[in-house]
């Protein structure tokens, strides 16, 4: 143990930023609104960003920025903003992400986070300093050049995103192929597709949206899904589609389904219909792909479904049916891991598998001053969650100091609970479904949370 | 703090066209930006006669909105209370730096609705009619005439001596008066019926300024209204309901300033 506070076990300087700073990580959606909320709440923030600006995932210039030229929201507004601070009413339902950043940029100036942000620092290590639960947090500039320092903080809130490593699959006989192969997160811009052959292979959002835009583009498109999905247009009966499930949101799930499965059945058909796979769940249980084109495009014959990839050969891929295909680019759409290479992994509370097991996907389950916020994938947008998340982060750490007893009682509840289902529906186990939640079950674990953890004036 | 709000979003509020009018200082000195709301049936005018440019004057980027429906704002159908809080909440949003919301009449019930909605910089409820049973009371007592006829659905008609203190000349009354004209059937309906306020998003403090002689607000509601925010009323004896238009209008205005100042 060290036995000052003023060096740590390997003695560098730490410099104590007080009983009442917190650390957040990262500036994208999910960061700015715990710097906003702490803020609120009247802590001290620091905010460390690894690039030189704000908006994380949705400012395409950032260098692992998972966006490309036409990207959208999928999910409409009412949810996609912070529900303090919403977006213009007379923008479209579902912004481009331009659009999305520039509102973020708009959130940050209104409310002056930017003075708490520290840009091009890099965060490499979080320990625990003591037994306070404070933590000892070492920075360094992007790109790990130069000299590390040491700041001490009351509490840390993991803000990095979970949409930027890309999760490659390992396919037998990938390393001899002769064709190109990138990862979704590389793709840009429909340029990049256009007089090739393309095999797009994952059938979730990103996916379906390359495989769209690569049937318009490519001389061939091939789209090879493992599973099958649920498609949800944009629009049902004029209104985004997300708002048409809101509006029936009160009623049982079994009894939405049917209303899902009659509503798609009639207006375009059930995905066996255009030769793809049957879904292994029903419409609601997993995060619906919203697609529009994509049927529209099969149906024109642009785009070719296909199944799962069996092996790589030199100049072609086998299927899983044992067909080939001859494609020139491989655009893997297969998703993200989630990566937090400055914690040890016993803090997530992951296992070999890498899956962190947190508190409602945000809080650490030994350590009740360090959350992670914006893990999660909902059936709605992410602004709204993630504002709560945080209020409620603020709101913990005031309780913690201000009526210890009543955390504790909160503390071995959350525990007691800590194996509730929070997704829609039973899903396969599959990294993709990991951190998916109900929006409607969600918030309402998080409204129970807020109305613990308030303290009286 | 409901935060399931599914049938809100559901459902959104229309997007209209809104009058802001603005008034901004020589330097900007980064203060916060004020955002007046007018009660019911008066526009941004109502604050474009003397505050706006007061309020700038010693530093205060000011605008006052006109809700739908007034003013030379558009109209939508379906306009009630949560329209005309959207409205606050959309004007708010759109401005540089986070708002000081100032809502006067029934504008300060828009306001305190408003609040839970956007975390605003601060709030001045300026002779607020938050509505409720005891507003109904007081307009009866005060204003049968104008009154009855309105339970019925007919628009509100307040009278002018009700808006106005002693020292405003009765020809300048009679012309603001003359410029007040009611629109929504619903919203008026909403002054009695509405649910109230959910606590604000953000906490933050809360004035409620007054005049004993207004003969709309007793100073009891106004008593009532600034406990609800955990403070007493900043009260001017001997004004109107309107103050902004009063004689002494400056004297509100400079204290409202002055306590924004002092935060
Ligand atoms: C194609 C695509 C479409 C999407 N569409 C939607 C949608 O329609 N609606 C929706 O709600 N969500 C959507 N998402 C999900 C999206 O990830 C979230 O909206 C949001 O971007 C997540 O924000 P975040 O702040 O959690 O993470 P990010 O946006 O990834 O931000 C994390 C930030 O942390 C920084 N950082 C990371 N590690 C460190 C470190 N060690 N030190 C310092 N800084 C660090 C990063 O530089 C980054 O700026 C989409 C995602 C993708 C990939």
């Amino acid at each position: 143990m060290p036995s000052s506070t003023d060096f740590d076990s390997v003695n560098r300087p730490v410099y104590d930023r007080g009983d009442n700073t917190v650390c957040v990580i990262g500036a994208g959606v999910s960061g700015l609104a715990a710097v906003k909320n702490l803020k609120e709440h009247g802590f001290g923030v620091d905010c460390y960003e690894r690039e030189t600006t704000i908006g994380g995932a949705w400012n395409w210039r950032n260098d692992r920025s998972p966006m490309f030229a036409s990207t959208h929201l999928n999910t409409s507004r009412p949810t996609s903003e912070f529900p303090d601070f919403p977006m213009p009413d007379d923008w479209p339902d579902y912004p481009h992400h331009s659009h999305f950043l520039s509102y973020l940029e708009r959130y940050a100036d209104h409310f002056d986070l930017r003075p708490h942000v520290w840009f091009g620092s890099e965060v490499v290590s979080v320990e625990a300093a003591d037994e306070d639960g404070r933590w000892d947090v070492t920075t360094q500039s992007t790109g790990r050049a130069g000299s590390t320092r040491t700041h001490r903080y009351l509490a840390v809130v993991v803000a990095n995103g979970h949409n930027w490593a890309p999760r490659m699959p390992r396919i037998e006989g990938m390393d001899e192929f002769r064709g190109k192969v990138i990862h979704a997160s590389a793709y840009k811009d429909p340029a990049e597709l256009r007089g090739r052959k393309v095999l797009v292979v994952g059938g979730g959002n990103t996916g379906c949206d390359i495989a769209v835009e690569a049937g318009q583009q490519a001389v061939k498109a091939w789209h090879s899904t493992r599973r099958g999905y649920w498609y949800v247009p944009k629009y049902l009966l004029g209104r985004p589609s997300d708002q048409v499930n809101m509006r029936v949101a009160g009623l049982p799930l079994r009894l939405r389904q049917w209303l899902h499965r009659r509503v798609s059945a009639v207006a375009i058909g059930e995905p066996m219909s255009f030769g793809l796979p049957k879904p292994d769940h029903l419409p609601w249980e997993s995060h619906p792909v919203v697609n529009s084109a994509l049927l529209d495009r099969i149906g024109h014959g642009d785009i070719t479904p296909v199944p799962d990839v069996a092996r790589f050969h030199r100049t072609e891929v086998e299927l899983s049916d044992g067909s080939t295909i001859e494609p020139d680019l491989v655009v893997l759409a297969t998703g993200y891991e989630p990566r937090f290479e400055f914690l040890h992994p016993t803090l997530t509370g992951s296992g070999p598998d890498n899956r962190p097991h947190l508190l409602l996907h945000a809080f650490a389950p030994q350590h009740p001053t360090l959350a992670v916020a914006g893990l999660i994938q909902p059936d709605a947008g992410l602004g709204l969650m993630v504002h709560w998340q945080t209020v409620i982060f603020a709101r913990w750490l005031r309780l913690r100091a201000a009526d210890p007893a009543r955390a504790e009682k909160v503390w071995q509840r959350l525990h007691a609970e800590s194996g509730k289902q929070l997704s829609q529906g039973k899903l396969t186990d599959v990294p993709r479904h990991w951190f998916e939640v109900g929006y409607k079950k969600y918030l309402k674990e998080l409204q129970r949370l807020l109305d613990e953890t308030e303290v009286p004036a | 703090m409901r935060i399931d709000r599914s049938a809100d979003w559901a459902n959104p509020v229309p997007p209209v066209r809104r009058e802001v009018l603005s008034a901004t200082p020589e330097a900007d000195e980064g203060r916060p930006p004020l955002l007046f709301v007018p009660g019911y049936g008066h526009g941004a005018w109502l604050f474009a006669e003397h505050w706006l440019e007061h309020a700038a004057g010693r530093g205060f980027p000011a605008h006052a909105v006109s809700l739908r429906g007034h003013g030379r704002s558009g109209t939508a159908p379906g306009t009630g209370l949560r329209a005309y809080v959207h409205d606050v909440v959309q004007v708010a949003a759109g401005l540089p730096r986070q708002a000081v919301l100032v809502g006067h009449g029934a504008g300060a019930l828009v306001v305190s609705h408003a609040l839970a909605r956007y975390a605003a910089k601060a709030a001045v409820l300026v002779s607020p009619v938050l509505g409720g049973w005891g507003t109904l009371g007081m307009a009866l007592r005060r204003n049968p005439v104008g009154t009855i006829p309105a339970l019925a659905g007919a628009p509100l008609r307040v009278g002018r001596r009700q808006l106005f203190g002693r020292e405003l000349p009765d020809e300048q009354a009679r012309a603001y008066a003359s410029r007040v004209r009611f629109t929504s059937r619903r919203a008026q309906f909403q002054l009695i019926t509405h649910r109230a306020p959910e606590p604000p998003a953000g906490d933050p403090p809360v004035l409620v300024v007054g005049s004993q002689q207004d003969g709309i607000v007793s100073q009891a509601a106004l008593t009532r209204a600034a406990r609800r925010y955990g403070s007493a009323p900043l009260l001017f004896p001997g004004m109107g309901h309107d103050l902004m238009l009063d004689t002494r209008w400056r004297e509100p205005i400079d204290a409202i300033v002055d306590w924004l100042e002092k935060d």
